[in-house]
Order: C-alpha cells, then sequence, then structure tokens
C-alpha cells in the first residue's frame, strides 16, 4: 500500500472541506503516515473468503409505520443555526461569483 | 432536616441513596445540595478535577424538590416512583439535553442548544433523577485521557497531574471525585471502561444496540454505544435498567430487552463458571502492576469456586489497526453535518469570494481541534477510490475475524477476563504529541466494540510501582450483559474484602478551592472560557 504523502494530505483536506496551512499539511503527513504504516497489516488478514461486517449486530428490514410522527416546528430546527431568514437556512452563494 | 452531613451523602451509593430516600431519611434536594457543593469545592480553579462542562443546579435542585414533595404526599404518585427517583446524575457532554448547552468538547458546538433530549435522558427524567450537568470529553468523543477536549483537560482525582482516561473522563472523575454518584458516558474504543480503570470506577459497554444511540452525537455508529459510570457494580446495573430498552428512534435498537441486570448483579455467584483468560490481552505491553492485580483477581476467582480457561484470539492482534480504519472512517462522514450552516459556529474566510465551501473550509479549520482534523483526513483516506478495499473493506473483513474469536472463546468460557487497560493514568501531556502511543490505551477494549459484546470495568487495585488504580475488564457473548454484573459483582465483594472497603477510600482527599465560589460563577468561568 501507498505511504500517504503532504500532496495526499492537501487533496483529502480540500475534499473534507476543511482549510489547512502549509505547517499543518507538514504535521499532519507525518502523523498520519505513522499511523497508516501501522494499520496496514489489516489488508493482509484476512482472505477473500472472509465476509465483510459492516454491523455488530445486523437486523435487517427496520421499518415504522408511514405516519407522521413527532417533527420539529421550523423556529426549533433553525435555534441553532448560524443564521436564518423567512424560516430557511441562510447560507453565502453556492456558487463562485459572490 | 437530618443529621446526615453533605460529606456522608456523597459517598453513599446509588443504591445506598435510593434505599434512603425511599425510606425518607434523607432527601434529594439535600442529596444535590451535596453534591452540587462538592462540584464547587474541587470542580474549578487552576488545580480543579474539572470534570463538568455546565453545572445545572437550577433545574436538578428543582427535580430533587419534586421528587421530595412526591414522596412527602405518599400515596400512589410516590409509590409509582421509580427506585433511583431523586438520585443525581451527571451526562457526558456527548449527549443532547434540552435546557442545557451540548459541546461535544468542541468549539464548533461552543453554546449550541439541541432542540430535542436523546432518548437516555428522556428515561432519566422519566425516572426523576436530577441531571447535575454536562461532563468533559475528548472532543468529538475522540480520545483517551480528556486532552483533546476544547474547554481542557479533566484531571485524574487520584493524582492531579494525570490523566482521568478517556474520551469519557469527565463522567470517570465526576463520579472518582464524589461529585456524582453516577454518570452516562459512551464508548466506541473504550471510552467508557478505559477512564473506569484509570480512576477506580465502574464503566460498562452494554451489548450493541441495547441502549438507545437517538440523541448520542455520533462519532462511528457501527461502534458508538451509550452505558453507566458508577462506583459500585449494582450501581451500573441499576442505571443501565433505566436506559437499557428498543426504542424506535433508533434503527439499530435490538428489539428485545436483555433481562433483569440488578439481579445479576444482587445474586452474585460464581461457583462452576468458567471465566477465559483471553492469552491476546495481557502479558507483553501490560504494566507489571497492571498484569499483577490482574493475577490477584483471577486467584480470587478460582477460590470463589470460577473455573480459569485459557482462551486464544489471534485476530485480536489485528483489531486496533482495522479500528482505526473503521472508527475514523464512519467518524468522516459523520462529522460532515458540522459545516456552518444549520447549527454551531460559522466562521468567514478573511479573503474573498465568499462562496459557501470556502466558509465550510475555514468553519472546520477553526472549529476542529488536531485529533478531530486527522481522524476525518484519514476516514477520508480510508474510504477514497483505490483505498476502499484495501483499507476500510479489509477492516471490515477483520471484524469478522474477531466476531469469529469471540465466538471460539465463548464456547469455551462463559465470560472473558483481562486487564481493561495496558497501563494506569499516565501524566497529562505525556502522550500528546504522539497519537500512535494514545491510540494504544485502547487495545484490550476495542474487541468488545468491533463484536459488539459488553464489556465491564471494574477496579482491581492500585499498581505496586505508582500507587494508581488498575481495571479488570470482563466480556460476555452479546445479549449476556446479566453475566458481567453476576461475575463483577462476585469479583468487587472479594476485592473490597480483601481491601477493607472500596478502592476509593484510598483516593487522596481533594482540598477545596480556596476560595468556594458560587455555582453560577463556575458555570459562567466554565463557560466564557
Amino acid at each position: 500500500m501507498a505511504a500517504i504523502n503532504r500532496d495526499d494530505v492537501a487533496h483529502l483536506a480540500r475534499l473534507a472541506h476543511i482549510e489547512m496551512s502549509a505547517e499543518e499539511l507538514d504535521r499532519m503527513a507525518g502523523e498520519l503516515a505513522v499511523i497508516v504504516d501501522a494499520v496496514k497489516s489489516v489488508s493482509e488478514a484476512a482472505g477473500d473468503d472472509v465476509p465483510a461486517t459492516s454491523h455488530p449486530i445486523p437486523l435487517s428490514n427496520v421499518f415504522r409505520e408511514d405516519v407522521v410522527g413527532h417533527t420539529f416546528t421550523a423556529e426549533q430546527a433553525l435555534s441553532g443555526a448560524p443564521d436564518s431568514d423567512e424560516n430557511r437556512f441562510k447560507v453565502p452563494a453556492i456558487l463562485d461569483e459572490a | 432536616m437530618t443529621d446526615t452531613n453533605s460529606n456522608q451523602l456523597i459517598r453513599f451509593s446509588a443504591a445506598q441513596l435510593a434505599e434512603k430516600l425511599a425510606a425518607r431519611e434523607i432527601t434529594s434536594v439535600e442529596v444535590v445540595q451535596a453534591h452540587l457543593d462538592r462540584i464547587a469545592a474541587v470542580d474549578g480553579g487552576d488545580r480543579g478535577v474539572h470534570a463538568f462542562l455546565h453545572v445545572n443546579a437550577e433545574e436538578a435542585l428543582a427535580v430533587a424538590a419534586e421528587v421530595d414533595a412526591i414522596r412527602a404526599a405518599g400515596g400512589a404518585a410516590a409509590e409509582e416512583l421509580h427506585e433511583l427517583a431523586g438520585v443525581p446524575i451527571a451526562v457526558k457532554d456527548l449527549i443532547v439535553t434540552v435546557g442545557q448547552p451540548t459541546t461535544a468538547g468542541s468549539k464548533i458546538l461552543e453554546g449550541w442548544h439541541s432542540p430535542y433530549d436523546a432518548t437516555v435522558v428522556q428515561k432519566l427524567r422519566a425516572a426523576k433523577m436530577p441531571i447535575l450537568g454536562k461532563t468533559n470529553l475528548d472532543e468529538f468523543a475522540m480520545g483517551s485521557s480528556t486532552e483533546h477536549s476544547a474547554y481542557g483537560p479533566t484531571r485524574n482525582p487520584w493524582d492531579l497531574d494525570r490523566i482521568p482516561g478517556g474520551s469519557g473522563g469527565g463522567s470517570a472523575a465526576a463520579v472518582a471525585a464524589f461529585e456524582a454518584p453516577l454518570a452516562l458516558g459512551t464508548d466506541t474504543g473504550g471510552s467508557i471502561r478505559q477512564p473506569g480503570a484509570v480512576t477506580g470506577t465502574v464503566g460498562v459497554k452494554p451489548t450493541y444496540g441495547s441502549v438507545s444511540r437517538y440523541g448520542a452525537i455520533a462519532m462511528a455508529s457501527s461502534l458508538d454505544q451509550i452505558g453507566p459510570v458508577s462506583r459500585t457494580v449494582l450501581d451500573s446495573a441499576l442505571l443501565h435498567q433505566v436506559i437499557g430498552g428498543h426504542d424506535p428512534f433508533d434503527s439499530t435498537s435490538l428489539p428485545d430487552p436483555l433481562g433483569d441486570l440488578v439481579a445479576a448483579a444482587r445474586l452474585g455467584n460464581v461457583d462452576g463458571m468458567k471465566i477465559g483468560i483471553v492469552k491476546e490481552l495481557h502479558g507483553e505491553g501490560y504494566q507489571a502492576g497492571v498484569e499483577n492485580r490482574f493475577n490477584e483477581s483471577l486467584e480470587l476467582l478460582k477460590q470463589a469456586g470460577a473455573e480459569i480457561v485459557e482462551v486464544s484470539c489471534p485476530n485480536f492482534k489485528y483489531a486496533l489497526g482495522a479500528y482505526y480504519l473503521i472508527m475514523p472512517s464512519e467518524a468522516s462522514s459523520n462529522l460532515a453535518k458540522f459545516d456552518g450552516v444549520r447549527y454551531g459556529l460559522r466562521v468567514l474566510p478573511e479573503e474573498p469570494p465568499l462562496t459557501i465551501e470556502r466558509v465550510m473550509g475555514a468553519t472546520r479549520a477553526a472549529g476542529f481541534g488536531d485529533e478531530v482534523k486527522r481522524r476525518i483526513i484519514l476516514g477520508t483516506y480510508a474510504l477514497s477510490a483505490g483505498y476502499y478495499d484495501a483499507y476500510y473493506g479489509s477492516a471490515q473483513k477483520v471484524r469478522t475475524l474477531i466476531q469469529r474469536d469471540f465466538e471460539a472463546a465463548f464456547a469455551k468460557a462463559d465470560v472473558l477476563i483481562s486487564p481493561t487497560a495496558p497501563t494506569t493514568a499516565f501524566k497529562l501531556g505525556e502522550k500528546l504529541n504522539d497519537p500512535l502511543a494514545m491510540y494504544l490505551n485502547d487495545v484490550a477494549t476495542i474487541p468488545a466494540n468491533m463484536a459488539g459484546v459488553p464489556g465491564l470495568s471494574l477496579p482491581g487495585g492500585l499498581a505496586d510501582e505508582d500507587g494508581l488504580p488498575v481495571g479488570i475488564q470482563l466480556l460476555a457473548p452479546a445479549r449476556e450483559d446479566a453475566r458481567l454484573y453476576r461475575v463483577g459483582a462476585v469479583l468487587e465483594s472479594l476485592l473490597e474484602a480483601k481491601w477493607g472497603g472500596p478502592l476509593l477510600d484510598r483516593a487522596p482527599e481533594l482540598a477545596a478551592s480556596p476560595v468556594v465560589e458560587p455555582v453560577e460563577t463556575l458555570v459562567d468561568a466554565q463557560e466564557a472560557k
């Protein structure tokens, strides 16, 4: 498996929407390389015949009756928002033309 | 009203408090006030325990007064009160509460108030248990020392220069410092059990799905579990019984109840039970004093009639690695919702253009601490195209192997036993800049989360070399949480007979802050940090 480098971290930080300074990228790349190295043995632990487990105690088809239950009022839903207007979350421009 | 002084009140177990409240020997208002006074005396200041991020004095006293009034009036309403009615509790600040802020130990949620209560909090309210406040934690429960809290670390009551474990160091320290008889924690890889081990308290990670996760801010949804924190095994069983059960608001909630956990704790009998030592969960890498106390517990269980067998779980050696792929993967997805739109912090970039993407980047850069960023990046990496099969896919296969190891082990033993953590509490700052060393604290607790099985940590004594608490971990098959309480209660009583009382009686007296601040001032000071 490939080691993780500074360019990888910069790319991943963009994907994860976390701005990082040059210093942070350097430090993070070093720390993550150590961690990735420590966990890489996992890829050799199990053969192709071993099925994956996504949940420890699987339950299937967990549904409820299709009736309206408890819902928040718009006021409650917006109560923690940094900005709102006319019962909606208000955000800065979505497209790069602000 | 009574001659029981507040120093006695804070040292009673929850079961003792419940009994005395029911007999009307004491009042809930006295009990709550005694704990609030204790919090004011030992939690604040430069050398305070700092277990609490928020103190909920007014509401807790109001609930206590309500319970006292119902008991005083007698009749059907008094009869119907829950056995723990009036017994106060602290709640880890990862669990959402109406009327109190919930921060998850992060700047990104500073000042945020949830519009709803977690299911477990609703259950505490239904039982009329006064909530003393919210306890400190590593940011979003990511850490093993509580040093990753954005609001400063919690200190271990046994030695204020040492860590109280994590992520639930606040809950464990609050209980160890007699600031609360009970607390709620969450355990994703050991965050209830490891703090229990290093603070000399009891902590239980229930079977996955047996306690609703609704309202616990998710780190890794397939691993997270809410559970009890206390000073005695019986108290954990009492609290577990309150918070457990099916919840339609959690799609992973188990439909069937677990049975009577309190009765199991009261039963206390290991005669003829098979207790398995996991070969891979002790020995090399474990502190000598931890091994000694572990061996002593085995000897006591043997004398009580248990058969000790050795079992091997060869794939446990991959558990830590697989955990550090699965947990960050799930966390990177779960934490995507903190984007400066719907709740919490919003930070505007210093330079234009002011687009939502750049606002998200600036908000998450300012709002998340280093450990959270590390895990989000690691998870994003493990899930990215080209690496998914090698990392996340392989880790999920390891999960299957770990489950198979547990199945084989439980074919030979009724419960498994190991030290909870490889070492006693380390010094604040000692491992802060070495993430991998920090991760190794959870080597013995992670397998249970990977397989969904329940685990309990109880105090096993003090390590010879440093005089600090050692934790003993018991593990049982899924849905067999009762066995943990049954065996745990026996071991606890044997150990306490040997020590001549509870381990926490040997903890150093905490010096009261030079100036006892009123609770309101303490809250303001902590919120202002």
